[in-house]
């Protein structure tokens, strides 16, 4: 079914003299993964809390499938959260808590535990109803606050920093899961983070949160090739901006550009011709950082400023990196690369 | 600062006494615990076991002299007089009454002052609810009594609505008695609902939760310890006393004055009367065992 689960119009929220969220409208469709990207501080948690019910906006209207929910209290509203700390009942077991929606929803309990040990498996916890959560790890916790979410099947399901306490490792491995989970439930996922990269790899759709307003809204892929603003530009991915003068005499037109560091290439040889649609500027290497599969390149531009350059290590090594420190350099991108920032 | 200057002799003493201990466990172990383990031993559990024992005795019912002959006449007197019984049930009712009580009013104060109040005014609050405790235990009952007398505070509020005090008596002791040790019941509820995570109120909500069930589901079962935490005191305290009673009681018996009156003329019986709330309090225990508030206290 194609339809809107959300919309957000004209939301604002201020806790005494902090204004948390300053004007947002949005529209999230059903069945996409969608996520809310922004540092502490944007307002993203406060947006998801206002969706789930747990805040009052002072201003503007949520609606979810198209019925206006701003007044309604959070257990009249059709979505489910998982919560950064999974806030699971400690004095109840792990079926107990998966169940818990559906007994208060009054499912009889045969079909209730059925569901429970169903939603259990889903998440990959077969077996570990009779436990209690502090008997479980951290990503078993996930999980279980996962399968209590979605057991009850929400229109939309909100996930506020849910993989945050992990490691490393069982995040990346949480990532793939979550995004499997969805994609095999069909419920839309509202999925804030901190974290770009997770937001980039498991989105369909991801929306950048600045100072309590939306910078941003596209797919990962317009989102970190085509950022609308400076702010966007820095915070997702590395930033790389070349400005002012600099800007002019390389480019041809004035203006603020970013530039994605593994679009730019680094040429050694003066011999190399330059190619069509490309732009090219020369400097001095001022600084290298070899990092195992790829090596970053600091360039002080001849023009003025200074451009990080990614390249793959495909054949270089860390001791040939090294030599690279203060040497003359050209470096290469495509017309299509620099993307010019509203001043 | 010199370095050459040695360290003062008594430094040096303290310090290779500091050496020892660190070194030997037990006689630290020994040093920190003799003084509890004596008092504990010796006057606590020894006379309750003095308490115990003499309550097998009989006196002579001319002389009303101790008679140091093994007998267990109390006790069946105790079980089979019904004057007794009834007092011993009434105790046992007053205490449960006023725990209940305490438990009701508690609540709803704790919940305010726990999480509904400015976090700012919250020490405040408690410092308040304390503060009757500070005040003294008869002065408070007395109050009490003027409140209750006859034309007193009580009578003059309720007479416009056409009703009258409760005088004094059973009711009058139960409202005494709860006032006394409310702010028992009220700290140890405070402190769980403060640390109650409001992600878990929140929680439940989002399942789909009103608060009726979010608090018979989630707030009462985490904050049950804790409430009998606070009965183990309201409850023993209630149990135990015996000037309240006389004070504003009436004619009202409990197990406190039977033992109060029986001391001079029969020390035994007063002895295994004494015992009866000892043995209640250690079943409450038990009982109460069982929901984890003794982790709690």
């Amino acid at each position: 079914m194609e339809g809107r689960a959300i919309r957000l119009q004209g939301l604002r929220k201020s806790f005494g003299d902090t204004t948390a969220v300053a004007g947002v409208d949005l529209e999230i469709r059903d069945g996409e993964f969608f996520s809310m990207l922004g540092p502490s501080g944007s307002g993203k948690t406060t947006v998801l809390r206002l969706v789930a019910g747990f805040e009052t906006p002072d201003r503007g209207r949520i609606e979810l499938a198209g019925q206006d929910v701003t007044g309604l209290a959070p257990f009249e509203r059709d979505v489910h959260t998982v919560f950064q700390d999974y806030a699971l009942f400690p004095h109840m077991t792990v079926e107990q808590n998966v169940a818990y929606g559906l007994k208060v929803r009054r499912v009889p309990k045969a079909e209730r535990l059925v569901r429970a040990r169903k939603a259990l498996a889903e998440v990959g916890l077969e077996g570990y109803g009779p436990r209690r959560p502090a008997q479980l790890s951290g990503g078993q916790r996930q999980r279980v606050a996962l399968a209590r979410a979605l057991v009850g099947r929400p229109r939309v399901l909100l996930l506020d920093e849910p993989l945050g306490a992990l490691d490393l490792k069982l995040r990346e491995r949480m990532q793939v899961e979550l995004k499997a989970i969805q994609r095999e439930v069909g419920i839309t996922f509202v999925f804030v983070t901190h974290d770009q990269e997770e937001a980039l790899t498991m989105s369909d759709r991801i929306a950048v949160l600045d100072r309590g307003r939306i910078a941003q809204v596209g797919t990962p892929a317009e989102i970190y090739e085509r950022p609308a603003t400076p702010f966007v530009a820095s915070f997702v991915g590395t930033s790389n901006l070349l400005e002012g003068e600099a800007a002019h005499r390389i480019t041809g037109s004035p203006g603020t550009y970013n530039i994605r560091p593994e679009k730019i290439r680094v040429l050694k040889d003066a011999a190399e011709p330059d190619e069509p649609e490309h732009t090219t500027a020369t400097g001095t290497v001022a600084e290298v950082v070899y990092l195992g599969d790829a090596t970053r390149f600091l360039v002080d531009l001849d023009g003025g400023g200074r451009l990080t350059a990614l390249q793959q290590n495909l054949e270089t090594s860390s001791a040939d990196v090294a030599a690279y420190r203060g040497t003359r350099v050209r470096l290469q991108w495509h017309h299509r690369h620099a993307v010019r920032l509203p001043s | 600062m010199t370095t050459d200057v040695p360290p003062a002799a008594g430094r040096g003493t303290v310090r290779r006494l500091a050496g020892t201990l660190h070194r030997r466990p037990r006689l630290r172990l020994a040093l920190l615990l003799t003084g509890p383990l004596l008092w504990l031993s010796v006057l606590y559990l020894g006379s309750l076991a003095v308490l115990f024992v003499s309550a097998f005795w009989t006196t002579d019912s001319f002389t009303s002299q101790v008679v140091k002959v093994w007998s267990t006449d109390n006790f069946h007197a105790l079980f089979t007089t019904p004057v007794y019984r009834q007092v011993v049930l009434r105790s046992v009712g007053v205490a449960l009454a006023v725990t209940v009580l305490c438990a009701v009013i508690a609540f709803p104060l704790a919940f305010y002052t726990a999480r509904v109040a400015r976090p700012q005014r919250r020490p405040l609050l408690v410092v308040a609810i304390l503060t009757p405790l500070w005040a003294s235990y008869l002065v408070k009952v007395y109050a009490w009594r003027l409140i209750l007398s006859e034309g007193g505070l009580a009578d003059w509020m309720l007479a416009p609505f056409g009703l009258s005090g409760p005088g004094y008596g059973l009711p009058a002791t139960v409202l005494t008695l709860t006032y006394l040790w409310l702010p028992y019941m009220v700290l140890p509820l405070h402190t769980a609902l403060e640390q109650l995570p409001a992600g878990l109120l929140e929680a439940s909500a989002d399942l789909g939760a009103r608060p009726g069930r979010t608090f018979r589901s989630v707030v009462l079962p985490m904050v049950l310890p804790s409430v009998a935490a606070g009965s183990v005191f309201t409850f023993s305290l209630s149990l135990g006393d015996y000037i309240t009673v006389q004070i504003v009681g009436g004619k009202t018996q409990l197990i406190g004055n039977l033992v109060y009156s029986n001391i001079e003329l029969n020390l035994p019986m007063a002895a295994a009367l004494g015992t009866v709330p000892v043995a209640v309090i250690v079943l409450y225990l038990l009982a109460i065992r069982r929901t984890g508030a003794l982790n709690s206290l």
